[in-house]
């Protein structure tokens, strides 16, 4: 069970070698008794529910709150593999934002022939309301999400951008805590390099792109949808991690020039708002004019300088699945630099000889569609069977534009404890990245763990799991 | 602080102490369901008890005869009755929940941590868990709860919220316990000296875990006029209204303080301690003790809505 699915590359072993940055944690998953391996798999899982680390899904029945499965074999970087990720990660983060300062300014890289137009204003992410007005230190995403993956030994691809609000972050944080508190002696035989520094570097961030008007320390909120939220522990755990307020849009209102949140001394002007909830809810008078969520007034007092808003409305067009391909693009154009982290070759149904391809290849590709997320509305080619694959090719047919190809990808795997020990188990990387005054990074992520054996996807919603990610310290 | 945090903070106060005052009368209803009744029997104080915390009506609609093992479930468990222990909890875990940012984790830990272990009680055989067990499982998480808080939280606003939370519910318990049992304290002279009246009194003590306090207190004859000193005006006894109203002062006076700006719930919670602190027991005898502690109670339930208005809303004054 321990050696290597044939095929994948395997983070821990190479051959019947395990590599050296494995070594210690080899020892120590062979030297424990299956009974205290059990023992600690339940304290782990005790500890998740007593700090309430869950997240919520209603409806479905059942306990409401659930646990993300936490798997206790760490995941393992070298300091030079991850020294050129961050590079890497850096990179994609000014580029993106390059990309949406021009897109609602001048739109040169449009001019320039480098992307089609239609691409960007067409899209639904595209914010006209963001048009002409140029946010605080031209920053439009300041939380990144990166999601990657490995093939090889140097071999990362970027599956896909997030840049609005990329949320597992807790995860990272708290999967670290709770290693440190069961298993001490590992952080001693490995120099781990620390996690916890995010939450400050977070609050700078936010805080370092309050709106010119903002006089004194800046007030920085985090706006959340509400309890009832799947993500609502995180908004609560970082809004208390970085010592700000975390508020719903009952707590806000527009007065003046300015937001202003309801305490108990009276209203309180709000300068940077990290919004946890999607554009299309944050002001009913601008979007959606059902949204109980948002602010009434809230874009007419950010687009008039009085409050910054985190990520900007509009800033989802640089994360959309058809405009990915253009990633390395923007980094030539903005950067004139050679990208470091590669795309995966995509090919865009939308255009007539890549869609000829995709239908003739539905069986070995990843088909997903343009705006989908968290791993829904995905056909994985060679998983499926017949009748799938069919369905798939009518809906493209129909629609070919909403549709993008990926070859299957050869995920990696990572060592994961399993019922009869350990054994090897598909894995990506989500590390985020901060973009303010300065572009800022912790050195790990969220490592997701598809724990159903050689399934390739790692989303919580279809039975993922999380592990702890170190990168050891030079 | 956020006005709505603040108003999370007040109800989690609230939930935790009702919570216990729950417990505390499942707790005496059963201890006198063991003593024999005069003329035959087992006594049945139950009725008076699910009076006391105005859920008779609920109950008897939804279960017919106070049966104990129905009262248990009842008053315990049933999700549906929300002075059930469980309920109360429940709430408090949820506004704690909401408001994690404004809570210390060992406070966190002690909320939900008891709601964790009251889930798996739920789960359990109703026949393996006695009631007294429940009953004092339920005391210790509160006291855990509320020792937590006061180690852990910071002496800011949002503890002083929690606090007059504390003081109100308090004393809100205490006046509708002594209502229900107004009676029994009535100078009635054919009743002094006789058994059941001297029982009846030390099981009003009883249910606010007060009997052995009193003892130490007074001396002489266990007299009504006593009683109603101890559980109304003893500044020392800490379930006393006196006590209470004091504690939801001290709460008040801080956020005053802290906020640099007097208000309407100060004077209003001021007012209601003077009057405690001048009264003696023959005044509230001769106002009749039904109609003073309904007056209180309604004197205490405007404080809750004016610091409501003040704090809770938003739109302070």
């Amino acid at each position: 069970m321990n050696n290597a699915e044939p095929g994948f590359f395997d983070e821990m072993r190479s051959g019947s070698q395990v590599r050296e940055a494995y070594q210690s944690l080899e020892r120590w998953h062979s030297s424990m008794p299956d009974d205290l391996r059990t023992l600690k798999q339940s304290e782990a899982e005790n500890l998740f529910r007593r700090v309430g680390i869950t997240f919520a899904v209603y409806g479905e029945g059942g306990d409401p709150e659930r646990l993300i499965p936490f798997d206790m074999f760490p995941r393992v970087f070298t300091s030079p593999e991850w020294r050129k990720l961050e590079r890497g990660i850096r990179q994609r983060a000014a580029a993106l934002n390059a990309f949406l300062a021009d897109v609602y300014d001048r739109g040169e890289i449009i001019k320039a022939g480098r992307i089609p137009e239609h691409l960007v204003t067409r899209n639904d992410a595209f914010e006209k309301a963001a048009i002409g007005f140029r946010p605080p230190r031209g920053v439009y995403s300041h939380i990144v999400g990166i999601d990657l993956v490995r093939t090889g030994r140097d071999q990362f691809y970027v599956l896909e951008d997030n840049c609005r609000t990329p949320s597992g972050v807790s995860y990272m944080l708290q999967n670290r805590e709770i290693m440190m508190r069961m298993f001490p002696q590992l952080f001693l035989e490995n120099r781990i390099a620390p996690v916890d520094g995010y939450a400050r570097l977070l609050k700078k961030t936010l805080a370092s792109v309050a709106p010119d008007k903002c006089e004194g320390e800046p007030k920085v909120v985090i706006l959340t949808p509400g309890q009832f939220n799947s993500a609502y522990y995180e908004h609560s755990f970082l809004a208390d991690l970085m010592g700000v307020e975390l508020v719903e849009g009952q707590d806000l209102f527009v007065e003046g020039d300015f937001v202003w949140m309801k305490t108990t001394k009276g209203p309180q002007k709000v300068d940077v708002i990290y919004r946890r909830i999607d554009d299309s809810f944050i002001d009913p008078l601008c979007f959606r004019p059902d949204s109980m969520l948002g602010v009434p007034g809230l874009m007419a007092v950010y687009r008039s300088g009085g409050v910054n808003i985190c990520s900007c409305p509009g800033a989802g067009v640089a994360d959309d699945k058809a405009v990915y391909t253009f990633v390395p693009e923007m980094i030539r154009f903005y950067l004139g630099e050679a990208p470091i982290l590669e795309n995966v070759p995509t090919w865009q149904c939308a255009k007539p000889d890549d869609c000829k391809y995709v239908l003739e290849h539905l069986s070995e590709l990843v088909v997903k569609e343009v705006h989908g997320s968290g791993g829904y509305g995905m056909l994985v080619g060679p998983k499926a069977d017949k009748s799938t694959i069919e369905l798939f090719r009518q809906k493209i047919v129909e629609d070919p534009a909403n549709y993008i190809a990926q070859p299957t990808l050869a995920l990696s795997t990572c060592p994961t404890f399993v019922e009869e020990g350990i054994a090897p188990r598909h894995v990506d990387l989500r590390p985020y990245c901060l973009v303010g005054e300065s572009i800022e990074l912790v050195p790990g992520g969220l490592t997701r763990v598809a724990l159903k054996e050689g399934s390739l996807v790692v989303n919580s919603s279809q039975g993922g799991g999380v592990k702890d990610t170190w990168v050891l310290a030079e | 602080m956020l006005s709505r945090t603040a108003s999370h903070l007040f109800w989690l106060g609230r939930y935790i102490e009702r919570a216990e005052t729950t417990a505390r009368l499942l707790e005496v209803g059963g201890r006198n369901a063991l003593l024999p009744d005069i003329g035959g029997g087992y006594r049945n104080d139950w009725e008076a008890i699910l009076q006391s915390n105005g859920s008779l009506p609920d109950f008897k609609e939804k279960y017919g005869d106070p049966v104990q093992r129905n009262i248990e479930t009842f008053l315990f468990f049933d999700a549906e009755n929300p002075s059930s222990v469980f309920a109360c909890m429940a709430a408090a875990r949820e506004n704690a929940r909401v408001v994690r940012t404004a809570l210390t984790s060992p406070v966190w830990d002690a909320i939900n941590t008891a709601f964790q272990e009251l889930n798996q009680f739920r789960r359990m055989e109703r026949s393996k868990l006695a009631l007294s067990d429940l009953t004092e499982w339920t005391m210790r998480s509160c006291a855990l709860i509320r020792g937590s808080i006061d180690a852990t939280q910071m002496r800011n606003d949002g503890f002083h919220f929690m606090g007059t939370g504390f003081g109100i519910e308090r004393a809100d318990n205490t006046a509708r316990l002594l209502d229900v049992k107004y009676y029994v304290l009535l100078p009635n002279v054919s009743y002094v000296g006789s058994g059941l009246d001297q029982s009846q009194w030390v099981t009003l003590l009883r249910s606010m875990s007060a009997h052995r306090a009193f003892g130490w207190t007074y001396t002489g004859e266990l007299t009504a006029a006593k009683i109603a000193d101890f559980l109304i005006l003893n500044p020392q006894f800490p379930r006393s209204l006196r006590a209470s109203v004091q504690d939801a002062n001290y709460h008040l006076d801080c956020l005053t303080r802290g906020y640099g700006r007097a208000t309407r719930a100060q004077s209003h919670a001021r007012t209601m301690l003077a009057e405690l602190v001048e009264s003696q027991v023959s005044d509230i005898f001769d106002e009749g003790l039904h109609e003073f502690l309904l007056r209180f109670m309604a004197r205490n339930a405007g404080l809750a809505g004016v610091i409501q208005d003040t704090y809770l809303q938003g739109n302070p004054e």
